[in-house]
This record gives structure tokens, sequence and C-alpha cells, in this order.
């Protein structure tokens, strides 16, 4: 079954989606994110949907779906790469995606990550971070 | 005698082909002294000869009841061409639909002439010639207005793109100066240079200044909040600056919500905010003298 493939770069994951998404693969995601991120514990996600060109309602609400989860699970979301046209569309359907973080570029992305991990892993005593 | 109706007066003007132009063009020149400012006449000549001969063309098709039929196309798109050539070199409806109707007099005489011994026939080919010229007349004119409608429609759009330049106004910093009235088809053409901007430059901010929109009400803040959503989404953030004090009121009375929005009084001050959250900051030199 067509999946997509979700990296891990040290305590961040980065998800890539590079075909046009329909409902099933979309599923497929949310529930192999979750896992991801339970397993490896990651404290941020990277979505790129910088080859994504069309949206509808049910991939936007599953945008703000996977980010609350993952909030849920202590892990920061953020959306990077959006193209314009998509934008227009989710304004245009009424989401705003309230809560879910976005960046132009992935670089701003990881940075937004890093800085958000530095916050909160001053309030908390376990040392996982790599260096 | 149902073949005269067919032949009648298509048959008359080709007979008569030569003497009915020079009559019309004698006719359009009394007519429209005017026009010799406008038009050439070797111009003029060759519409009257084309015109003629497109009739003579479509008559002998045997199509006479109305003008939209297949065999008048080549006669339509010949309207069609003067008309929007007319409405260029400046004529009034009236003077273009005169065009036509000025055909008129030197047919209806050549007919008389012909049929002068034939009341019935002549009266049935009067008939069919004036609703036909009629016809092309109000073609004729709507064709004009349609050739003036394309003008006004180009020019609005040229003046959409104009009134919404997206400005660089400093490192990843954009200013969309709005000018005049926020509708929908407008907001479309500002969301949509504004994120393609966004996009180009790779900017963090943008500064829409409303300084130059003449009231706000809730259709246009729902197109400021759609545009500021839509820059968020891309991953940047929106300042909204030059509010007015008496548009902060008439927002405040509409009960529209900008809490998610930084809004600042003028464009300087929302500069210095930008500059703030890129990491700049402008200071002042102190100079010698």
């Amino acid at each position: 079954m067509e999946r997509i493939p979700i990296l891990r770069m040290g305590e961040f994951l980065l998800v890539t989606i590079q075909v046009d998404m329909h409902d099933r693969l979309a599923m497929t995601l949310q529930e192999d994110l979750t896992r991801k991120i339970s397993e490896t514990g990651a404290r941020g996600v990277m979505i790129d949907i910088s080859g994504l060109e069309i949206v509808d309602s049910f991939i936007g609400r599953m945008m703000s779906h996977i980010s609350s989860m993952a909030r849920i699970l202590d892990a920061t979301t953020v959306v990077v790469g959006m193209q314009p046209a998509v934008a227009i569309t989710l304004v245009e359907l009424g989401l705003s995606l309230k809560g879910v973080h976005t960046a132009l570029t992935v670089e701003r992305g990881v940075k937004y990550l890093e800085e958000s991990a530095q916050k909160r892993g001053r309030g908390r005593t376990n040392g996982r971070r790599a260096h | 005698m149902p073949a005269t109706t067919s032949v009648g007066f298509g048959e008359i003007l080709k007979k008569n082909r030569e003497a009915i132009l020079s009559d019309w063009a004698r006719e359009l020149s009394s007519m429209l002294s005017r026009q010799k400012d406008l038009i050439r006449e070797s111009e003029l000549k060759n519409q009257c000869a084309d015109f003629v001969e497109q009739i003579i063309r479509a008559t002998q098709a045997g199509e006479v009841s109305n003008i939209q039929g297949p065999a008048w196309s080549g006669l339509r798109e010949l309207l069609g061409k003067i008309s929007a050539s007319r409405a260029l070199q400046g004529f009034s409806p009236t003077e273009t639909a005169t065009f036509v109707f000025s055909f008129k007099k030197p047919l209806f005489t050549k007919l008389r002439e012909e049929f002068v011994r034939e009341p019935d026939v002549l009266f049935r080919e009067l008939w069919t010639a004036s609703m036909l010229l009629d016809e092309m007349g109000l073609y004729t004119a709507e064709m004009f207005q349609k050739s003036r409608e394309s003008v006004i429609n180009r020019q609005q759009k040229e003046m959409l793109e104009l009134s919404t330049p997206v400005v660089k106004l400093f490192d990843k910093v954009l200013a969309l100066p709005l000018i005049g009235t926020l509708d929908s088809a407008r907001t479309q053409t500002v969301m949509e240079s504004l994120l393609k901007e966004i996009v180009d430059s790779g900017s963090e901010i943008a500064i829409l200044d409303i300084t130059g929109v003449p009231t706000v009400d809730t259709v246009v803040a729902q197109h400021l909040i759609k545009t500021v959503t839509a820059a968020r989404l891309m991953g940047a953030e929106c300042i909204i600056s030059g509010i007015r004090p008496q548009i902060a009121q008439t927002i405040v009375h509409l009960g529209i919500s900008l809490t998610d929005v930084i809004t600042k009084a003028t464009l300087a001050d929302a500069i210095e905010v930008a500059l703030d959250k890129t990491g700049f900051e402008i200071t002042q030199v102190a100079r010698q003298n």
C-alpha cells in the first residue's frame, strides 16, 4: 500500500508530502505519525507540503488534527512550504488552521522547532537532547 | 411566387451594384459630414463595397428571414469589425448604426424603379430589406457596445493591477499599500500577488497598509482577515497599519474581532515592529554639525 515516508532527524520527525493526498493516504499518515512520535519520543514534527497542490476540507482538517494529536503527545508541529494556491483554498474553505504553526521554508521550520524545543527543554529534566 | 422573394432585392443589388454604391457614398457623405475627419474615404469605400458584397452573397444563399443564420456569418463578422473599429475611431453609436441605415435610401430607390409596375412585390421586397437592415443596424449597435465594454473591462483590469503593488520594504519585510475599496475580486488579486511575493522573496512579515481604504465594513474586514490568514498559513506574519480613529470605532461597533492580528496606527509604527521582529534596528547617527 502507498505510504508517506516519515524520516527521523535527531529528535524531530520529517514528513514530506510529494504526492496528491487522498483520504486513505491521509488517514494512514495520521496513524503512522502518531505511532512514530510515541515510539521515538520525538519533540517536533515538520510537515513539508511544498509538493502539495490540491487540498480539500478533509486534508485541511487532517492537518490540524495531526497537529493537535502531536501536541497531546508532547511534540510541536510546524507546516512548511505551503503553496499560495493551497493557502487561498484553505482560507476560502474557512479553515484557518488555528494552532498549527507555519513556516515558509524547511530551514525556518527547523529553526522554529529547535527554539521551541529549547524553550520547553529548560522546564524539563531529562537529557534526551543529543548534545 | 415564392422564387421572387429569395432572389428579389439581392438580384437587383447585384445588377445595380455600382449605381447603388455611388448613391450610398453620396448619401453617407451628406448625412455624416463629421465622418470625414475620423475615417479615410478609401477605407469607408472599401467597407461599403464589402458590405454590399456580403449581402449579395447571403441573399443568394436564400436566407432572408433573419441575419442570425449561417448564410449571414460573413456579414456579421464584417459588421462586428466595422463596429469595433468605429468605436476605437471615436464614433457615436448613432453614427455607427447610421452607416447601415443610410443604405436604405439608395436601395429602396432602386427597388422602386425596378418594381414600379408591381406594387405587391415592391412592398414585400421593401419590407424584407427593411427588416434585414434594421436587424443589421441593431446588431451594429450591439457590437459597438460590446467593443466599448471590452475596452472598459480591460481598463478595469489594468487599474486592478496598478492598484495592488507589493513593495519590498526591507529584507524579509513586504508592504502592501491598499488604496480604494476592497471587494472580493480585488481581495483575490491582492491575496494572490501578496502570497506570490512572499514565496519569491522569502519574506517573514507583510504590512497591509489601509490608509487609502476609505471605509471598512464587515465585508472589507472579512477580506482583510482572509488575506492575513492566508499569509499566516504560508508562514508569514501580517501587520495591519494605517487604521484611522473613525475606522477603529467602526470596527469595534461592528463587532469585528482583529485580536489575532497585529494592528498599528501608522505605517511607521508597523515598520518598527517588523524590523524588531526580523532583528533589525534603526538608530539615529550622531552628526558632526
